[in-house]
């Protein structure tokens, strides 16, 4: 299918929604596993730019606060719900959230920019981050509570013919969050940068083909201008969702008991 | 022959995984629309159930990705 789509490309003016998201080398030849691709460019844009948010967030340490000072604050205390979610004992995974946030929300700020790529977009690239997690709960859940950890799946403030019914969900959902926690991100991405596709290849086309392009074009680019605002903030909404996602999983696994 | 009905079955399946999202719709504006009215009737207890609001509002649409991700199957993988 993907061969099919770019020999397409090469007609004249035949858009492909999906063809944004194709990794492609920036040194030429193939794409193997040390090339460096416009993926590794842009997760590097997005660590230079986190370090520089909070490093220079972080140097003046004003009593008050500069206006780069302000992000820095702002967001660590935002993402301080840490301990509002996952109780005092869970403050110690503070970082760990606080790295996810970032990352995720910087790429997806990234990718908004016109050109750009959008790292996230990619379920290779969130399901890394998902696996991550779902392993650090199980382990942290085993560990610091040994198998009582298997609390987790006997709700015991159901009947207790229930009980075993639910244990049986609850495991198979224990076992989906992996998968949803990242196609989440990733089709949330995806979808978005696709419509946004979709709408910017159908503007001129319109305007090309039919007379009713004088019409329908400007509404079209309104249209564009409109998904980019929701996109924006879905941009930040999954970033926070996935933190506090990590957040509720970890609680599970430090509070194992309903 | 049977390669064309393949991709057209495909193609149908994957236009029928898109009613999975008039029910990610119905999930979320539920849970949204609950929240408003709950919020709306103690406003200052309101603040601090926004997390939960976001949460629930993950699990619902989790499921509405999941039929975009059958879409994307049958056109890309099958």
């Amino acid at each position: 299918m993907a061969t099919e789509t770019h020999s397409e490309l090469e007609d004249g003016l035949v858009f492909h929604p999906m063809d944004q998201f194709q990794v492609t080398s920036l040194v030429g030849g193939d794409v193997e596993w040390f090339t460096i691709t416009n993926v590794t460019l842009m997760m590097a844009l997005t660590v230079i730019v986190i370090a520089f948010i909070m490093i220079f967030g972080a140097r003046g340490r004003a009593l008050v606060p500069s206006r780069s000072q302000s992000i820095a604050e702002l967001t660590y205390g935002f993402i301080y719900m840490v301990e509002d979610v996952t109780g005092k004992d869970g403050v110690v995974f503070f970082p760990y959230v606080m790295t996810l946030f970032m990352f995720i929300l910087v790429a997806n700020f990234l990718g908004l920019i016109p050109m750009a790529f959008t790292t996230t977009s990619h379920i290779a690239v969130t399901a890394v981050m998902a696996m991550a997690v779902f392993l650090a709960v199980t382990i942290i859940g085993f560990v610091k509570n040994g198998f009582g950890f298997l609390g987790v799946f006997w709700i015991s403030s159901a009947p207790l013919i229930l009980r075993p019914i639910l244990a049986l969900i609850e495991v198979i959902s224990y076992f989906v969050r992996p998968v949803s926690h990242s196609i989440r991100l990733a089709g949330n991405m995806m979808a978005g940068h696709a419509v946004i596709k979709v709408f910017a290849a159908f503007a001129p086309l319109v305007l090309i083909s039919t007379g009713i392009g004088l019409v329908v074009t400007p509404l079209s680019i309104l249209a564009i201008t409109a998904i980019y605002a929701l996109e924006v903030l879905v941009a930040f909404i999954q970033a926070y969702v996935f933190a506090i996602l990590t957040c509720v999983y970890l609680r599970d696994a430090l509070h194992p008991h309903h | 022959m049977t390669g064309d009905i393949v991709q057209m079955g495909a193609y149908i399946g994957a236009g029928l995984a898109c009613t999975g999202m008039g029910g990610a719709a119905v999930g979320v504006g539920h849970v949204v629309g609950n929240f408003l009215s709950g919020a709306l009737r103690n406003p200052s207890a309101a603040g601090g159930q926004t997390a939960t609001m976001f949460i629930g509002i993950a699990f619902a649409e989790a499921l509405g990705i999941f039929s975009f991700l059958v879409a994307l199957l049958l056109m890309f993988a099958v």
